[in-house]
């Protein structure tokens, strides 16, 4: 295992403020393993600059799976590295060369503000479902859950909008920084099931105007977007809650 | 703490149980606790800590009914909790199967499987409510798998023998997680729930005897902050990250609990640590996490070893005679579905025979081929791609060509704090759910059955115990400047600067994987009185260590994850103490708790039920002193303990 290990040149973006200049800042790692995962190679490089009495670069990362959303930064000018399918936690080191050179920077968006170094501000994702990504159900209302067949294709597709994990890489990804693929997701999950339909007009339109609100920009097809979501959410999506817009702008359903 | 061999003895607990008979007691129950009027739950406040399902759902289920409440955690967004990386399934009694299934069935299931050491009347109430789960979650838009007819789909799990198991793919945990969070939103929205993301509990506020609030260390800004409420709700998880190494998330620590623990909480059963059989395996030191893979796997997957020790040759290459399907051998009736804490052992046993497999030689294969085989491609990707394909991204390797690789890796702890009935620690005010406390599960919790527990507390027990305990105590409105809440930030803020005074030589990671090592060399998936008191004697010399020699990088008024992990590792080293100290006192074997010196011919574990039925609830004695013990003695009225068998 050893003999296969790496030499790597890092370029990091540091900011030590939301307020604060940044910059890239050239690092060397040697000694890399291929099995290891992006973030612990991050892990690893802390591990030296704290001991040299530097700050540590600091980074999202929680679950280390796949499915918490948390970590991403964009690596090689790709959010989360251009590995298809994968987040950066799940990014291991064998996708990498000895010698290469790797540039890390945090995602870029007017609405997701650098807090520290790699790490941003995503609430704005939060601000937007608030407006309506769920079902309105109190608790202990609900009827036998096989009162309500769902054919299993529409489970399907709704269980593959269902899926996005918040992580912004989208957004990150879009020349106009649109976080549509992350909000026409939560659209057609809901809009796909007969649980959705009560208030689907009003869920789509609250969720569209805050979108704006937030100061993300508009989806101009770049398709940018479903090419680096770690969990292949479609942009078949944005085409659905277009489709919702108009239905909803005619008054029918 | 130095341990002198002797353990002080309190006052035995009551769990305050109800009577009658165990199908009509949760009902009764109910029927009895005190209302809160609908005018009057706009006038207290409560307080949530955790945004995982326990809290998520007990934060909506309260705004719902009227409270005032602040949420808190320590993630960007409430979505991010642990509980989204549940994968496998979510348990109910739904009997859509027609397989035989019942609440008393689920409720015998988990009762054996926890080893005789739950409490009746919780594990009966839980498997009632599980139903109630299932189509809260529906109602809500959770996209659970269904059948071509469109009703709902099942699949089976470990220590059952009916297919009980609803899932949403291999990600239930994350669609029910984003259901919980969804009712936690529309709360928001309506404005009865003040969310506070980025925040981590580093106090309980205790005045005369009730909790009365938490003080929160601000992440993005280092700011210390008070809040003060009539009732704090503690959601905030287990403990497995003690171990360095498990498949909880980084940031999941036992933080808020050990906090709560050391102003006079009890924690209980500690040495109740789950390993989860089906993880992928340790590849070297740099190895931050271990990943699991659902045991639903075991549903189609065959766990082998060779036959032979030191066989290295490649899978493909070893003929079917030569293979020891070990867990089929020695279980014919469960086969590969035995309970976690037993395939996990077996597992171990095989590997320190020398026949384990792969580059450590700690790890057996879980192998598909008769499954493809029969089945086809197709219906093993429809049921496992997402987890197949997380397989091959992490180790570089094809499970549909060649045996996924798995070893045992600690998952889950049963321990935790210590509540009664109206899951309500001692402290009155404090309620503790879901994995952060101890009370459903036993010595060993079943598949499908943490997601099931974690809803069941938030949505459909806390919304009624909590009304009864403001509407009996009506507690009196305090602020945040009452001098118990100064105080407490004084001794919180006085921790942060310690940690950062020091600028010693060795990093949080490097203290967190010594501890990590010790306690799953000597605690782990067995145990002794030797290697116990072994860790016993080396937490002591590591926490002097780490009080002198700790480098924390970083100022405390910034963004400084370093500072969070050094904070947490304290904690952990505590608790290491506490897991060692409980596992030496239980001088039994009991689910996951496998005591070397207690095992069945056959290998299993071999309880004590004349000494060792009981909870073993800690109460802090203060720095340094060994803590206290308090017995709540466990009565089995409706299912005899006996020996668990899974042949």
């Amino acid at each position: 295992m050893a003999n296969n290990n790496m030499n790597l040149k890092l370029r990091i973006w540091r900011q030590a403020g939301p307020d604060k200049p940044g910059k890239l800042v050239d690092y060397t790692l040697d000694n890399v393993s291929p099995d290891m995962s992006f973030l612990e190679m991050l892990d690893v490089l802390n591990e030296e600059l704290m001991k040299k009495g530097e700050n540590p670069v600091e980074f999202e990362s929680d679950c280390r799976e796949g499915i918490c959303g948390n970590c991403g930064s964009v690596i090689n000018g790709i959010p989360h590295g251009g590995q298809h399918r994968t987040a950066s936690c799940q990014l291991h080191m064998r996708h990498f060369r000895d010698g290469d050179t790797i540039t890390i920077e945090p995602f870029r968006a007017k609405a997701f503000p650098v807090i520290k170094d790699l790490v941003v501000d995503r609430s704005a994702f939060d601000h937007i479902l608030k407006k309506g990504g769920y079902i309105s159900v109190n608790t202990g209302s609900a009827p036998d859950a096989n009162l309500l067949p769902v054919a299993r294709e529409v489970a399907d597709q709704a269980m593959d909008s269902a899926e996005c994990i918040g992580c912004g890489a989208c957004v990150a990804a879009c020349p106009n920084a649109s976080a549509s693929l992350f909000v026409s997701a939560k659209i057609s999950h809901l809009a796909r099931l007969p649980q959705g339909q009560p208030e689907r007009k009003r869920r789509l339109i609250r969720l569209m105007e805050q979108m704006d609100e937030e100061g993300f920009g508009n989806c101009s097809n770049q398709a940018e977007c479903e090419a680096v979501c770690p969990k292949g959410i479609s942009i078949a999506n944005i085409a659905k809650m277009r489709r919702e817009y108009f239905k909803a702008l005619r008054g029918g359903e | 703490m130095i341990f002198n061999g002797k353990i002080p003895e309190g006052d035995p607990l009551n769990g305050r149980v109800p009577e009658g008979p165990i199908e009509k007691r949760w009902e009764k129950w109910k029927n009895e606790l005190s209302l809160v009027a609908p005018a009057n739950k706009k006038k207290h406040t409560i307080i949530v800590v955790g945004t995982g399902l326990a809290g998520a759902s007990a934060a909506a289920s309260l705004g719902e009914l009227g409270y005032n409440i602040k949420s808190f955690c320590i993630q960007d967004s409430p979505r991010r909790a642990h509980s989204i990386a549940a994968q496998g399934g979510i348990n109910a009694a739904k009997n859509y199967t027609n397989d035989g299934d019942s609440v008393w069935r689920l409720f015998y299931d988990t009762v054996k499987g926890g080893d005789f050491r739950s409490r009746e009347s919780n594990v009966y109430r839980l498997a009632e409510l599980s139903t109630e789960i299932i189509d809260q979650a529906v109602a809500q838009g959770v996209p659970f798998a269904r059948e071509y007819g469109g009703l709902l789909a099942n699949r089976s799990f470990g220590g059952a023998l009916v297919s009980r198991t609803f899932y949403a793919r291999g990600q239930t945990g994350q669609q029910l997680l984003l259901g919980a969070y969804g009712a936690l939103l529309r709360q928001i929205d309506s404005g009865k729930i003040r969310i506070f993301p980025r925040r981590e509990m580093l106090d309980l506020v205790v005045i005369d005897g009730k909790a009365r609030g938490i003080v929160t260390r601000n992440l993005v800004t280092g700011e210390i902050e008070s809040h003060a409420g009539e009732a704090v709700i503690l959601a905030t998880g287990g403990y497995s990250n003690a171990y360095y190494l498990s498949t909880n998330a980084k940031n999941s620590n036992a933080t808020a609990a050990w906090r709560c623990y050391k102003r006079g909480a009890y924690f209980a059963n500690p040495c109740y640590t789950q390993i989860h059989p089906t993880c992928i395996p340790v590849s070297g030191d740099y190895q931050s996490k271990l990943t699991l893979m659902s045991e639903s796997l075991r549903n189609d997957g065959r766990v082998w070893v060779p036959k032979e020790k030191g066989d290295d040759r490649r899978p493909t290459e070893i003929s079917e005679d030569e293979r020891d399907y070990y867990l089929e051998r020695r279980y014919p009736t469960f086969g590969n579905l035995v309970p976690r804490d037993v395939a996990s052992r077996a597992a171990k046993a095989v590997c320190d025979e020398g026949r384990g497999v792969g580059e450590t030689g700690r790890a057996v294969y879980l192998d598909f081929s008769d499954a493809i085989r029969d089945n086809g491609v197709e219906y093993i990707e429809e049921k496992y791609g997402n987890l197949f394909e997380m397989y091959e991204r992490i180790t570089g390797e094809n499970p549909y060509k060649v045996p996924m690789r798995i070893y045992p890796a600690l998952h889950y702890t049963m321990g935790g704090l210590w509540v009664d009935y109206n899951l309500m620690s001692n402290i009155p005010g404090l309620f503790v759910l879901g994995e952060a406390n101890f009370s459903d599960h036993g010595a060993n919790r079943l598949g499908a059955s943490a997601l099931m527990q974690g809803l069941a507390d938030g949505y459909f027990v806390i919304p009624y115990t909590v009304g009864d305990y403001i509407a009996r105590e009506k507690p009196e409105k305090v602020s945040e400047d009452h001098d118990a809440f100064k105080e407490s930030e004084k001794e919180v803020k006085e921790t942060t600067r310690r940690l950062l005074s020091v600028k010693g030589k060795k990093t949080v990671m490097e203290f967190h994987r010594e501890l990590g090592h010790l306690l799953w060399d000597n605690a782990g998936m067995s145990r002794s009185e030797n290697s116990l008191r072994h860790v016993l004697e080396k937490i002591p010399e590591l926490k002097e260590d780490f009080r002198k020699n700790i480098l924390v990088p970083g100022e405390a008024d910034d963004w400084n994850k370093y500072l969070e992990y050094a904070g947490r590792t304290a904690d952990f080293l505590e608790l290491g103490e506490l897991i060692a100290l409980d596992a030496l006192n239980r001088d039994e074997s009991c689910g996951a708790h496998f005591r070397e010196e207690h095992e069945t011919p056959d290998g299993e574990a071999q309880r004590d039920d004349s000494n060792f039925s009981y909870v073993a609830a800690w109460e802090y004695a203060g720095k340094d002193k060994i803590p206290i013990l308090h017995k709540e003695p466990l009565k089995f009225e409706y299912v005899e303990p006996s020996q668990r068998s899974y042949k």
